[in-house]
């Protein structure tokens, strides 16, 4: 069984539509890459698989539990999906430290020194205990978003949605914070990843998933999408960004 | 030209009080060496502004001699500089008429203002009791700001509850800002602190006559206070509030840990703009008749038939705001400093 599945998912804004009939799955372990012009309903996606955006219809499993809907306790479903923003989304009233204990504290209940031993465990792993006591303001961008990566992690969640985690970064930090994405994906973490980084998508993806206009146009494998896509849509999306050298030219086998 | 005659004449006008201020001085019997010393350097300060229209005269000569010699950029630094000096003699002669036409408001018609706004002896030897009621001010401002800020954050979360489970307590929170907000404050207190003895309800009838100004200064300030929280927390990026429930936090959690730590911050400089009108509004218990000092210093009044008292609590007012206030400024001008540096 897949952890998530999406059957037939739709989502309005106003009479328009921004997610149509929307049918994925991710299976545990895998890393799912999101790929697609700006406006094609990525973030979208992500926000309603974490219940932030209710969904007009179809439906969301996740482990075979219905997720959308009446009757559902979305916040207990959010204690096992993470996402983490585009724009980092620290809280700026607290330090680094309470940032990643605030929900272990407050949602799951654990001892204080439980938590704390674990965050400072998770922040040590990204090269950052020495910050722990600092505010989000004193920190760069690259080291808020590992801080973000680090907050969502602690809840220990089995589904990682990141929301185009690079996409606010000087380009000179964007590789510190993929480089922690690319050690989860090594570790085992399901991830479902909306981003623009297309090197990043082909080298860490068992799948990629092109969506376009709230549709989901192709999907396949890295070497599918970027060297024979079938669409006329993504082939003309992958000429696009590697002709704006965003990507090398795929080598055909 | 102008600047000159202007600057003269209220330097004129400033003898002309001064010269009275002595003669009713004389008439009190204050006169003496060191009052006239006092006031011969007045008249010479009160002098001093005709210096920088006499430099702005001085300089527009100067400006005509560089004119006929063909320096126009020399022509032009002078008349900048005459201008300057000008300005600053028309500025200072204007704030200059004002103090003199308070100088005369005072001593008009032999003293009779000063007599019935500042009579010293009466304000010293009633200020012990003004004082002393002037603590129930105090005591009725503090106690109601603490429940203020508690009651007016639960009115503002409660217009804030989520969903079709809070529309009702939404409605009544509405309902509750819209009355409060509306009703003058003394209004409030009237139909409070006459009409609850008047019901007879157990308990709450029998409460002192503060308590009840206490309440419905709660009420009435409540209200505004509970849309200064609502702003605030509305004002918080929803970035933060998606952030906070995306890691399972409930929405009263969110709320707590997130939105309100930060909204306050933001929200202290109107609190506390606030909380300098409950203050002032506690003169208005006069209505239901308890002693405060503003009632302490009615009945001062009416016993001497003279409004000294009046103007000490006037002044025990003004001297309890005006740190309230500087500190708002503070906060004000540190908030946009650090929304500078933020944006820089």
């Amino acid at each position: 069984m897949a952890l998530l599945e999406l059957r037939d998912v739709g989502k309005r804004y106003g009479g328009q539509y921004v997610l149509k009939d929307v049918s994925l799955e991710v299976d545990a372990h895998q890393v799912v890459c999101l790929i697609g012009p700006s406006g094609s309903g990525k973030s979208t996606l992500l926000r309603c698989i974490n219940g932030l955006e209710p969904i007009d219809h179809g439906e969301i499993r996740i482990h075979g539990d219905r997720i959308t809907g009446p009757g559902v306790d979305v916040d207990a479903l959010r204690r096992d999906v993470g996402i983490v923003f585009q724009s980092y989304n620290l809280f700026p009233h607290m330090s680094v430290l309470q940032n990643v204990t605030l929900a272990p504290l407050r949602v799951l209940h654990q001892p204080r020194a439980q938590a704390e031993e674990r965050a400072m465990q998770l922040l040590k792993r990204i090269g950052l205990e020495h910050k722990a006591r600092e505010y989000p303001e004193r920190l760069s961008g690259g080291q808020q978003q590992r801080v973000a990566i680090v907050r969502a992690l602690a809840m220990n969640p089995m589904l990682l949605l990141l929301d185009e985690i690079t996409s606010a970064l000087d380009p000179e930090l964007v590789s510190e914070v993929l480089g922690i994405v690319r050690e989860l994906a090594r570790d085992g973490m399901t991830m479902l990843i909306a981003t623009h980084e297309m090197g990043f998508a082909r080298e860490v993806a068992s799948r990629i998933c092109f969506l376009c206009d709230g549709a989901v146009c192709e999907q396949g494998t890295p070497q599918q999408i970027f060297a024979e896509p079938q669409n006329d849509r993504t082939r003309a999306f992958v000429r696009r960004i590697v002709e704006a050298g965003r990507l090398q030219q795929p080598t055909r086998p | 030209m102008l600047t000159l005659i202007v600057s003269a004449a209220v330097t004129a006008a400033a003898w002309l009080a001064l010269l009275d201020v002595r003669s009713v001085l004389s008439a009190l019997h204050r006169r003496g060496a060191f009052v006239d010393a006092a006031l011969a350097a007045a008249a010479l300060a009160a002098t001093l502004i005709t210096l920088p229209a006499a430099q702005a005269l001085r300089s527009t000569w100067r400006a005509r001699r560089a004119l006929a010699g063909g320096d126009l950029i020399g022509a032009r630094v002078a008349m900048a500089g005459a201008r300057g000096s000008g300005w600053i003699a028309l500025g200072y002669s204007a704030a200059q008429l004002i103090v003199v036409l308070a100088i005369w408001f005072f001593i008009a018609n032999d003293l009779a203002v000063s007599r019935t706004f500042l009579m010293l002896p009466l304000i010293v030897s009633s200020f012990p009791l003004v004082l002393k009621a002037f603590w129930m001010n105090v005591y009725m401002s503090l106690v109601a700001e603490a429940l203020v800020l508690v009651w007016g954050l639960l009115v503002a979360v409660a217009q804030l509850a989520p969903g079709e489970a809070g529309k009702p307590i939404r409605l009544i929170a509405k309902a509750y800002v819209d009355v409060f907000r509306g009703l003058p404050a003394i209004i409030t207190l009237y139909l409070i602190g006459f009409g609850i003895p008047l019901t007879g309800l157990p308990l709450i009838k029998d409460l002192s006559q503060q308590s009840f100004v206490i309440l419905a200064l709660t009420l009435s300030t409540g209200a505004y206070v509970a849309e200064i929280y609502r702003a605030g927390i509305v004002g918080i990026h929803w970035s933060q509030t998606a952030a906070a429930r995306s890691l399972g936090l409930s929405h009263l959690q969110t709320l707590r840990y997130v939105v309100v730590p930060q909204a306050v911050r933001l929200i202290i400089p109107p609190l506390l703009n606030s909380f300098i009108g409950l203050q002032k509004d506690t003169a208005l218990v006069n209505v239901v008749g308890a002693i405060d000092a503003f009632n302490q210093a009615m009945m001062i009044a009416s016993n001497h038939y003279n409004l000294s008292a009046v103007t000490t609590v006037a002044i025990l007012f003004v001297l309890i705001t005006i740190p309230q206030a500087r500190i708002v400024e503070r906060m004000i001008e540190r908030d946009r400093q650090r929304l500078r540096a933020a944006a820089a």
